[in-house]
């Protein structure tokens, strides 16, 4: 059954409702082979109920799930064994040490133990001194390391990592997305979900952004932010200004600093280069330029509607 | 890193890794799960044995020792069959561990039958042993070894179920203790361990047999010494449509997910 499907991961008409409340709204979306996608949205967005339903935590209202070819309802003793999922809550069995996890948790995928494998995880995620350590004994951070060694031990073609980062050091934090791109670099697809939103636009091709059970954004990240983005150009004048220059009304040009500076708000379809020959045109001394472009962040707020700080997703 | 699936999955090898897991978690908690239950066994074995054992004779032909270690037996393997599924599945959904199941390709079949096979071996384990210590206090004549193994196996297996139910329905620790104190237990007492029951005067020998663990421990007791107060028959009849009823209950719950998964 050798499936050679171009997408890693299709989402249709995906429902799902709690009691009559719609969690998530017809979302639909396609997670391309081999790239890093991120989910991204407030507390109660829907994220975690649509991860939930991709790994099988979670029943289908409607909709449908196909992964790498296969429907997640079928076959989905095949689509699991191509997931690796990193839950967001700490998911451990106090019974077992670290190394007796590892090993037992590739049979429950159909996966044979690969020593070499492991080893490698183990090292990666700087596990080794703890190995034969039982879970209750292990820091909050190591837990969190071996949730993420749990997910990858059976080699998953599509890892989901929802917040796999919250409440990890900065060290780890930046190990493990070394390892991450490293491990997409050889194939495999990654969908993350993330409270830092600088960590999701270094690292994400595209970006859905999810609100209130809907998909409200897709985008390749650059473009996402590009688009969405309000681009500030500052120009520092060598003559002070009386009045504004004519023809930038689209840019809702501002006068600063006594007429020193120039603030422009450039929209998305205008760039640079053109309202600088447009300004030399008008024989304008600039002394000095500042630019200066929101984040994902700011996008992000922009259009969740949120005030008062991003929330974790 | 794409794959053919398969060579590099095998169907099976789910089931064996929960199975293997089920029975190195009871056995890491040895001093809990079997040394306890055994102990309890064995102070019921010292006192129904060696001190009244031999001075009672509540069945013809037999000594009170006798006529009591097949239900002291099959005690052991009801409480502790029940015990390990039910223990294992609400803890695993109480600290939320059941999720790393519910993401693998472990099938619903596979779930019960790993869930319930671990659950017989604990139960039969501890049977096993109750039995070895019975005989320094009594030997049993072993009337139809087949049948009493049979036996031994169907109230495992039921019991594994019946485990399986009350943790999916269970809202917390108090209510699986609550089955075992106040269902289980009773059950065992009143379904003629310590008394035949055609000893009990009317109704109560009726009630009895509505007791559905009377069929369970008579259907042992005949087996290992050729005496008890019903048929293999009706003892297995009963017990096996039992058993069915509450796999097909415990088969339901697990593949919808029920309060496994949202």
């Amino acid at each position: 059954m050798y499936i050679c499907a171009m997408s890693a991961l299709v989402i249709e008409n995906l429902y799902k409702s709690f009691d009559g409340v719609p969690a998530v709204k017809g979302v639909n979306f396609t997670i391309n082979k081999g790239e890093i996608f991120g989910l991204l949205g407030p507390n109660g967005a829907g994220k975690s109920t649509t991860i939930n339903m991709i790994a099988g935590v979670v029943r289908l209202g409607s909709g449908s799930i196909t992964a790498f070819g296969y429907d997640n309802q079928r076959d989905y003793r095949y689509t699991r064994r191509m997931l690796g999922v990193v839950h967001q809550e700490i998911v451990i069995d106090n019974f077992f040490t670290v190394d007796q996890a590892l090993k037992l948790h590739a049979g429950y995928y159909g996966v044979k133990d690969d020593p070499d494998w492991r080893q490698l995880l183990i090292d990666r995620l700087g596990l080794k001194p703890h190995l034969h350590k039982v879970m209750l004994k292990l820091s909050g951070g190591l837990k969190r390391r071996f949730m993420i060694a749990k997910a990858m031990i059976h080699r998953p073609q599509l890892l989901i990592l929802d917040e796999p980062t919250a409440g990890v050091d900065v060290e780890l934090r930046h190990s493990l997305w070394d390892f991450v791109r490293e491990i997409n670099r050889q194939g495999t697809t990654i969908l993350l979900t993330t409270h830092y939103l600088e960590e999701a636009e270094e690292m994400c091709d595209r970006i859905a952004i999810m609100n209130h059970g809907d998909l409200i954004a897709l985008e390749e990240t650059h473009e996402l932010v590009r688009r969405l983005s309000n681009r500030q150009l500052r120009l520092w004048l060598t003559e002070p200004l009386k009045s504004i220059p004519s023809g930038l009304e689209s840019c809702k040009p501002q006068l600063k600093a006594d007429g020193r500076m120039l603030l422009l708000n450039l929209p998305a379809d205008i760039d640079v280069g053109s309202v600088l020959a447009q300004l030399c045109s008008q024989q304008l001394q600039i002394r000095d330029i500042e630019t200066d472009q929101s984040s994902l962040e700011e996008v992000f707020i922009q259009l969740t509607g949120m005030n008062g700080g991003v929330d974790g997703p | 890193m794409d794959l053919d699936l398969k060579q590099r999955f095998y169907p099976w090898l789910p089931f064996f890794t929960l199975l293997r897991k089920e029975i190195l978690r009871f056995g890491r908690v040895s001093t809990q799960t079997l040394l306890a239950p055994i102990v309890t066994a064995g102070l019921y074995l010292f006192v129904f044995g060696a001190t009244l054992g031999e001075r009672l004779s509540i069945v013809e032909g037999f000594s009170y020792a006798q006529f009591v270690i097949p239900g002291l037996i099959m005690m052991g393997i009801i409480n502790n069959s029940f015990a390990n599924t039910s223990s294992s599945l609400f803890m695993s959904r109480y600290l939320g561990g059941i999720v790393d199941l519910l993401v693998t390709p472990v099938s619903p079949p596979q779930f019960i039958m790993a869930y319930t096979l671990a659950a017989m071996l604990r139960g039969l384990l501890v049977g096993s042993v109750v039995w070895l210590i019975s005989t320094m206090f009594a030997s049993l004549p072993w009337d139809s070894p087949i049948l009493g193994l049979l036996m031994a196996m169907l109230a495992s297996f039921m019991f594994a179920q019946f485990g399986l139910i009350a943790a999916i329905y269970a809202q917390s620790f108090d209510t699986i203790s609550m089955y075992t104190s106040f269902l289980i237990m009773p059950l065992i007492f009143l379904g003629g361990v310590f008394y035949p029951i055609s000893i009990l005067p009317e109704p109560w020998g009726k009630f009895s047999q509505l007791n559905p663990l009377f069929y369970l421990i008579d259907g042992f007791r005949h087996a290992l010494i050729g005496s008890g107060d019903t048929s293999y028959l009706i003892a297995f009849g009963f017990s096996g449509m039992l058993a069915i009823i509450l796999f097909l209950w415990a088969a339901w719950l697990i593949g919808k997910g029920y309060r496994l998964r949202a």
